[in-house]
């Protein structure tokens, strides 16, 4: 998956673009006005520079992180050497790669927290695997209106027309019921609460897409 | 730390302590913050409690009162900063967890027996 996270140079506190984490659930806090905020707390961080791209080796330049803790059982011979080669002992869960324009700065085996990369009232997005939802049809899955519930109608929830007569056939994409859900979501406008850097906690106003243990990619929003 | 430990150590700081205990039937005053340009000013809330709803942090009573011959209900997050204080006036004897049926009764009908 490549992620379109690109790095800003102006911003000193700037190390990535964003960082990983795990989704651990929703709960409240209240602001400094007293008002109740609806809170997604996410364990993001710390990841591991495990291999750093620049355009010379890689035709663009990027940073490899791993994040989490992987079995060992899960760690193959190939992975093994190449979380070795970064200086790691242990298997890691997740491997990401961020954009970033200028990889001066970085070290491979570096650990990055969450308190170096966000600040509190930051505003970020964050992207991952929506819930899915199994096969849904048009209503739940498109929003499609149906038909009324009552007055004698004999369809209720049903897609009906394909399409005109004309082409003789149904266009491609023609939107209807099937799997829904499991998607790469990307949910934009989300703002830092709190960043707790002792711990790695990021408080995020409003919901993250997926369930929770699911992975997040926490992204900055360039200015 | 197990998620649910997490949760609640990101709520706990935010939870009032001391605070009385609810029930259903009892009569509270609500002593509430209001703002009034920069300064505040204590707004009373005096009525019944016919629900409570648990949750931690996002815990709330709903205290319902007859104002002028109108019921009017309000539900107060008990955990918010923005109230200043309850005060339990009264304890009520009821038998539901709930107690919506008292919006169909007015007068003699919606009285509740004191709990001892």
């Amino acid at each position: 998956m490549s992620l379109r996270a690109w790095g800003i140079g102006d911003i000193n506190k700037i190390m990535l673009p964003g960082i990983l984490g795990t989704k651990v659930g929703m709960t409240h806090v209240y602001d400094a006005d007293g008002r109740m905020v609806p809170v997604t707390v996410v364990q993001a961080g710390p990841v591991w520079v495990t291999q750093i791209k620049t355009d010379d080796t890689d035709g663009y330049s990027a940073v490899q992180v791993g994040f989490g803790e992987g079995r060992t059982k899960d760690l193959t011979f190939p992975k093994f050497g190449h979380l070795k080669k970064a200086g790691l002992t242990s298997n890691v869960k997740q491997l990401r790669e961020f954009r970033v324009k200028d990889t001066s700065g970085f070290a491979t085996g570096q650990e990055i927290t969450s308190g170096e990369v966000f600040e509190d009232g930051q505003e970020i997005t964050v992207t991952g695997t929506s819930k899915g939802k199994g096969f849904a049809g048009g209503v739940k899955r498109y929003g499609f209106k149906g038909q009324h519930m009552t007055h004698g109608y004999m369809t209720h929830r049903r897609p009906l027309s394909n399409g005109a007569t004309g082409p003789q056939r149904v266009f491609k994409g023609k939107r209807g019921p099937g799997r829904m859900g499991g998607d790469t979501v990307t949910q934009k406008g989300l703002k830092i609460v709190r960043v707790d850097a002792e711990r790695n906690l990021l408080l995020i106003d409003g919901s993250v897409p997926g369930p929770t243990g699911g992975l997040v990619i926490v992204n900055k929003v360039e200015k | 730390m197990n998620k649910h430990a997490i949760l609640k150590s990101v709520a706990e700081p935010h939870m009032k302590e001391g605070l009385p205990e609810f029930r259903p039937g009892d009569t509270v005053k609500v002593h509430q913050k209001v703002r009034e340009g920069d300064k505040f000013r204590i707004q009373l809330f005096e009525g019944l409690v016919i629900a409570c709803r648990n949750g931690g942090v996002s815990e709330s009573i709903v205290v319902r009162k007859m104002s002028n011959g109108v019921g009017v209900e309000r539900s107060f997050p008990i955990h918010s900063p923005n109230i200043d204080k309850f005060e339990v006036i009264r304890h009520g004897k009821v038998r539901r967890a709930k107690l919506y049926y008292l919006r169909d009764l007015v007068g003699k009908a919606a009285r509740i027996k004191e709990r001892r």
